[in-house]
């Protein structure tokens, strides 16, 4: 497939039309699910059964609550500038099934074979940033604009550490293609990459919740400090929209921590997408679990933690790995 | 001992309020009205802020959002009708104020208290502070971002109010003190239900312990934080957990006797940290000293009267005479001033409450720390906002 002709075009456009519109699927019913584990956890870490009225345990709750936010109201605050205001979340959220083409569920199962998948994924990611800015300034509220200058100053500084780790696992394959990446790796989890790059797991998989705005690194939001941050003036499906994109950055950063760190869809037997989805979940459950365990850190220690730690650690890892892979190869 | 230095934010002087400022107002900071209506201020205070990016350069509490003239309305009922009102103006320890009052008209007219009632007094009351500093310490978490505590916290309490709920009658705003004992007394499914209580909570304390006081981002938040050295808390009249998180060894129980507690061996917890932490700390401490005295109560349970057989009924007259009578609350020092003229309503009432000087000390400590800060210190000293307006 070189792309020369028009009938080796077509049958790539077709394939990249379908597996949009099945990721925007996916990530609708992966925002539902979540949206379901999330309170379920929620629930049992705190000794309550969460969900329970709606549907057999409570499994049609998130329908509830879908078909609520929906039916809201979508108020704009006075003096907002409305432009910016509904554009946030619109921002925010049209960049995600992109993230996802380049995700290779499965041997054959992704959207787009890209040899840029990585740097595709990253750069759309920067989007959500753009988002928040815009959502903290177009509200008109002060706490929403604090919480905006939080996210911006937040999202800024962990890219750098999380580009690092990427980095480190991208030079010892040296390709930046996720399907590359996660062919590259075997079986079993001692072939995994995190088993030759702990620290940079690590400092990804930290620097993957601080993106995403998740607890204990929620400070953009900060409920108790910030009302809700940027999204405090937003109602109905403004909402909605926003949370839909935080759920599905968390599936995204698991994806590429999968991918990766984890193996990709292989493992020890019949390998295939459930593995993938199985490795992507457990991380998405562990950033669950973390946000009901954690008190939330605070500013100048998120940053501090951010330049002194995480960035040096990761440009050592980084170069300890290129030394390696020089001296290997 | 010396006063403090000269302000650390220099040529702030003025009123934050009304804006006028010694040095004219800044037209680069971010005014910021935190509450009425915020998570962090439980309840309907407000704290203006006068924020340089994340930064609190001024902080005025503004009062009043729940004022309902609790003095005022003392001067208008008989002495026994009073005691609603107390369980509604500390509504977390409502006993404590029950006592303030009950003591307070006790001092006055001379009354006696039945040892068996003084012992309920004592357990009911150190439940109480029990579950008011549960709270706190579930609702301190919740401002600090940790949700789940809060949880664990009130499962515990529940316990305590549905025992609190067999003899008082309510669940959170008692009104079972009376002048001379108690209204019930307790009975062997109280006694029972509280030994269980008291074998379950060190188990709790512990996890609790482990769980989350160790956690190492809650002390990063708390640790040098919100530092009120000792002069500044005795400066603004600051008193209970506040108090003895600066250093100072001071509680009612101990230095200003009543009640039977000088037949309790217990420890009045002091840390010397000043901070945040200090104060968590000493919280976290006068729940197991509470646990102790409670157990210590109802082992040694006398026999007799819940109230005495002479006590007065209804519509009665106090010889004419002022008084001060002071308990100590979860928060610190509860004061209730009393002038009576001998006739069936007091002549005047005046309620010192500890939250009110607790808060005052935020305007000088809020300075200068960031905005997180501020929330964590604003939960360090434990308010409750009906307390402080009245």
């Amino acid at each position: 497939m070189n792309g020369s002709s028009l009938a080796a075009v077509a049958p790539e456009l077709l394939r990249l039309g379908v597996g949009l519109l099945a990721l925007v699927g996916f990530i609708a019913a992966n925002g539902m699910l979540l949206l379901y584990v999330e309170r379920k956890v929620a629930g049992h870490v705190q000794r309550r059964p969460g969900p329970f009225e709606v549907g057999p345990h409570g499994l049609l709750q998130a329908f509830a609550d879908a078909g609520k936010l929906v039916g809201k109201q979508l108020a704009t605050p006075a003096g907002a500038d409305g432009l910016l205001f509904w554009a946030a979340p619109l921002m925010a959220f049209m960049p995600v099934p992109l993230m996802f083409i380049a995700i290779p569920f499965g041997e054959n199962l992704f959207g787009l074979q890209t040899n840029l998948g990585l740097v595709l994924i990253l750069s759309f990611a920067g989007f959500n940033v753009l988002a928040l800015c815009l959502a903290g300034w177009g509200s008109n509220n002060k706490w929403s604009l604090l919480g905006a200058a939080r996210a911006v100053s937040q999202a800024v500084a962990y890219e750098i550490p999380l580009l690092l780790s990427v980095l480190a696992v991208a030079l010892m394959c040296g390709s930046l293609d996720l399907r590359q990446l996660a062919g590259s790796q075997g079986g079993w989890p001692w072939q995994w990459n995190v088993a030759v790059q702990p620290l940079a797991f690590f400092i990804y998989f930290v620097c993957a919740v601080a993106e995403t705005n998740r607890a204990p690194f929620d400070l953009a939001e900060a409920e108790s400090e910030l009302t809700a941050g940027v999204h405090t003036e937003y109602s109905g499906m403004g909402n909605g929209i926003f949370f839909l994109a935080e759920y599905a950055n968390m599936i995204v950063v698991g994806c590429v921590a999968t991918a990766l760190f984890l193996g990709g869809s292989q493992g020890p037997f019949a390998p295939g997408p459930w593995w993938f989805l199985a490795k992507m979940y457990l991380l998405v459950t562990l950033v669950i679990f973390m946000r009901w365990t954690y008190p939330r850190v605070r500013f100048d220690q998120l940053l501090n933690l951010n330049w002194r730690w995480l960035m040096p650690l990761a440009l050592v890892n980084l170069l300890a790995t290129a030394l390696a892979v020089k001296l290997a190869g | 001992m010396s006063w403090p230095a000269a302000d650390p934010c220099q040529g702030l002087e003025g009123d934050l309020y009304a804006r006028v400022f010694a040095e004219g107002a800044r037209d680069d900071t971010l005014i910021l009205n935190m509450g009425p209506q915020h998570p962090s201020t439980h309840g309907v205070l407000r704290v203006l802020l006068e924020m340089d990016g994340e930064y609190v350069m001024r902080a005025e509490p503004v009062l009043g959002y729940i004022h309902r003239m609790h003095e005022h309305m003392a001067q208008n009922r008989a002495y026994v009708q009073f005691f609603p009102n107390m369980g509604r103006v500390d509504y977390l320890h409502a006993l404590a104020w029950n006592w303030a009052w009950a003591g307070a008209v006790e001092k006055l007219a001379g009354l006696e208290v039945p040892r068996r009632a003084e012992y309920i007094r004592v357990i009911c009351t150190e439940l109480n502070r029990v579950n008011s500093h549960l709270l706190w310490w579930g609702a301190y978490l919740l401002d600090l971002g940790a949700v789940t505590p809060i949880m664990y916290a009130f499962e515990d309490r529940e316990l305590v109010m549905d025992m609190l709920q067999l003899i008082t009658g309510s669940r959170l705003t008692y009104s079972s003190f009376r002048f001379g004992g108690v209204l019930t007394d307790i009975d062997t499914e109280f006694v029972s239900r509280c030994r269980a209580f008291l074998k379950r909570m060190p188990e709790r304390l512990e996890m609790y312990r482990e769980l989350v006081t160790g956690n190492a981002i809650l002390r990063g938040r708390l640790e040098g934080v919100g530092v009120i050295d000792q002069m500044t808390a005795r400066r603004y009249g600051a008193t209970g957990p506040v108090l003895r998180g600066s250093g100072v060894g001071y509680d009612v129980r101990r230095a200003e006797p009543y009640g039977l507690y000088h037949e309790f061996d217990y420890a009045v917890p002091v840390h010397h940290d000043c901070d945040c932490m200090a104060r968590y700390m000493v919280r976290m401490d006068e729940l197991e000293a509470s646990l102790s005295i409670v157990a210590q109560a109802i082992d040694g349970l006398p026999e007799g009267h819940c109230i005495h057989p002479d006590a007065p009924r209804g519509k009665w007259r106090p010889p004419a005479g002022e008084v001060y009578f002071a308990v100590e609350g979860a928060r610190g020092k509860i004061g209730v001033y009393l002038a009576s003229d001998g006739t069936e309503i007091p002549y005047r009432v005046k309620l010192r409450s500890p939250s009110f000087s607790n808060l005052s000390l935020f305007a000088e400590i809020g300075q200068g720390t960031l905005l997180s800060d501020a929330v964590a210190i604003l939960g360090s000293l434990d308010l409750v906002i009906p307390e402080i307006d009245r």
